[in-house]
């Protein structure tokens, strides 16, 4: 299979099989007009398998939702054809507007304007909680 | 400016402070007449609350203050639809401090994330309750004279006891405290208290359904309410609301020196006939509830 390479954009490495659709949808890279090309179940030496997102474009990634998703992916901006710089992605601290407090109990399912924001309770387990009501992420 | 949403805002250092100015109001009532003067206190009761929201109206006008809010939601904006961000702005043009009181988990915080002035939490659903847990607090100091090396008993709804959350938390940063969670299968502690507070701070506990069978281990026994507005099934609520009611035969076996408490109002799980032991403090913890108010207030609007 052939894709081919990117001019100026960001290449979007070593995401955990299976999650490249959940970032598509979350990074809301259907709402760009630039080619986005999701390759699926690629050898990795690592990992066995992972999935890549190509992006023809330099646009502004959430690295929030990166690193909540999936926080063992690289980024790789490309400029000219070659590597510019590659990034590496941690656990966010706070999400904003990225998850979604399911509590019936809480204030956000009542008033809509409210931002949903979760905190990094649990590092080791990556547990984010509802910073209104302490609820845990599902 | 400071607000209280969450019993953890405060340092225990904080604490201890609290409860020493909540124990020189005792002591001298007649310092702290006019400390408040030409300050308002916006008690914001979105649900009903007879101790909490007079127990803060008390606590203002002990300290020569005033009072203006509403008791219930349908007397104010809220019934207009109005959000509690908004809520938040308009009252901090009135008043100098927010006592809230909201059915919705974090209600408070969203009018912290919006007033221009201190907000108390005065209970969020079943979610916190703070000043409730710093008068338990004050009242286990004046019964134990300490806050460490206790056992303690939690007796009945400890699933969404919002009290029973916010006071095990806080004991969890005192020393040598052990705890019985007494409660039906369906009202036990949820697990993020457990793992989040009383695994992650090795504090020893026990989890049984037997009152009789822990009461003589305990140095105090909070016993709680079944709240029927926390259910969406009253078919729940009737089954479960009458479990545990403490009489005096099951005080048989008990320490005595047991502290009762419980943060009111009961319904039947504390039998009126106990109300004459000397071991029974949750009217003392009704009063001591505005004096810690007094002083939160005093702390709030760094009063002098």
């Amino acid at each position: 299979m052939k894709i081919d390479s990117i001019k100026n954009g960001i290449v979007i490495d070593h995401i955990s099989a299976g999650n490249s659709l959940k970032l598509y949808q979350l990074l809301k890279l259907d709402e760009l007009d630039c080619s986005v090309a999701i390759i699926k179940n690629v050898s990795s030496a690592k990992t066995g398998k992972k999935d890549i997102i190509k992006i023809d474009a330099d646009i502004n990634i959430d690295m929030d939702i990166l690193g909540y998703v999936d926080p063992d992916v690289t980024i790789n901006i490309i400029k000219d054809g070659k590597v510019f710089e590659k990034a590496k992605i941690d656990l966010p601290e706070t999400l904003r507007n990225v998850i979604f407090c399911k509590n019936p109990r809480c204030i956000t399912s009542v008033e809509n304007e409210i931002e949903h924001i979760f905190k990094l309770s649990d590092r080791t387990n990556r547990v984010y909680r509802c910073v209104y009501c302490e609820t845990k992420a599902n | 400016m400071r607000s209280l949403i969450n019993i953890t805002d405060l340092s225990v250092e904080e604490i201890e402070e609290l409860i020493s100015v909540a124990n020189d109001i005792i002591a001298n009532p007649e310092k702290y007449r006019e400390k408040c003067r030409y300050k308002k206190l916006a008690a914001l009761f979105f649900e009903p609350s007879t101790r909490t929201r007079l127990s803060f109206e008390a606590a203002m006008l002990e300290l020569g203050g005033s009072v203006l809010g509403f008791s219930e939601a349908q007397s104010s904006s809220a019934a207009k639809g109005e959000s509690v961000a908004d809520t938040a702005k308009t009252v901090s043009c009135y008043a100098d401090i927010i006592a809230m009181r909201h059915p919705k988990e974090g209600a408070p915080m969203v009018a912290m994330m919006n007033a221009s002035i201190p907000v108390i939490n005065a209970g969020d659903g079943g979610h916190n309750h703070p000043t409730q847990t710093l008068t338990d607090l004050l009242t286990i100091s004046r019964e134990k004279g300490s806050l460490n090396n206790f056992t303690i008993g939690f007796c009945g709804d400890l699933k969404f006891g919002r009290t029973v959350h916010s006071l095990i938390t806080a004991l969890s940063r005192y020393e040598n405290i052990k705890i019985y969670l007494i409660s039906p299968e369906e009202l036990k502690l949820p697990s993020y208290v457990k793992n989040d507070v009383l695994k992650k701070n090795n504090i020893e506990y026990i989890q049984t359904t037997n009152l009789e069978e822990a009461i003589p281990n305990l140095d105090i026994l909070y016993m709680t309410r079944v709240q029927r507005e926390r259910f969406f099934n009253e078919e729940d609520y009737l089954r479960l609301k009458d479990r545990y009611i403490l009489t005096p035969e099951k005080l048989i076996g008990a320490k005595e020196d047991l502290c009762i408490m419980h943060p009111l109002p009961r319904v039947n799980e504390i039998s009126p006939s106990i109300d004459n032991d000397k071991r029974a403090c949750y009217f003392k913890q009704v009063l001591n509830g505005k004096f810690i108010r007094m002083a939160l207030i005093l702390k709030l609007l760094e009063v002098e």
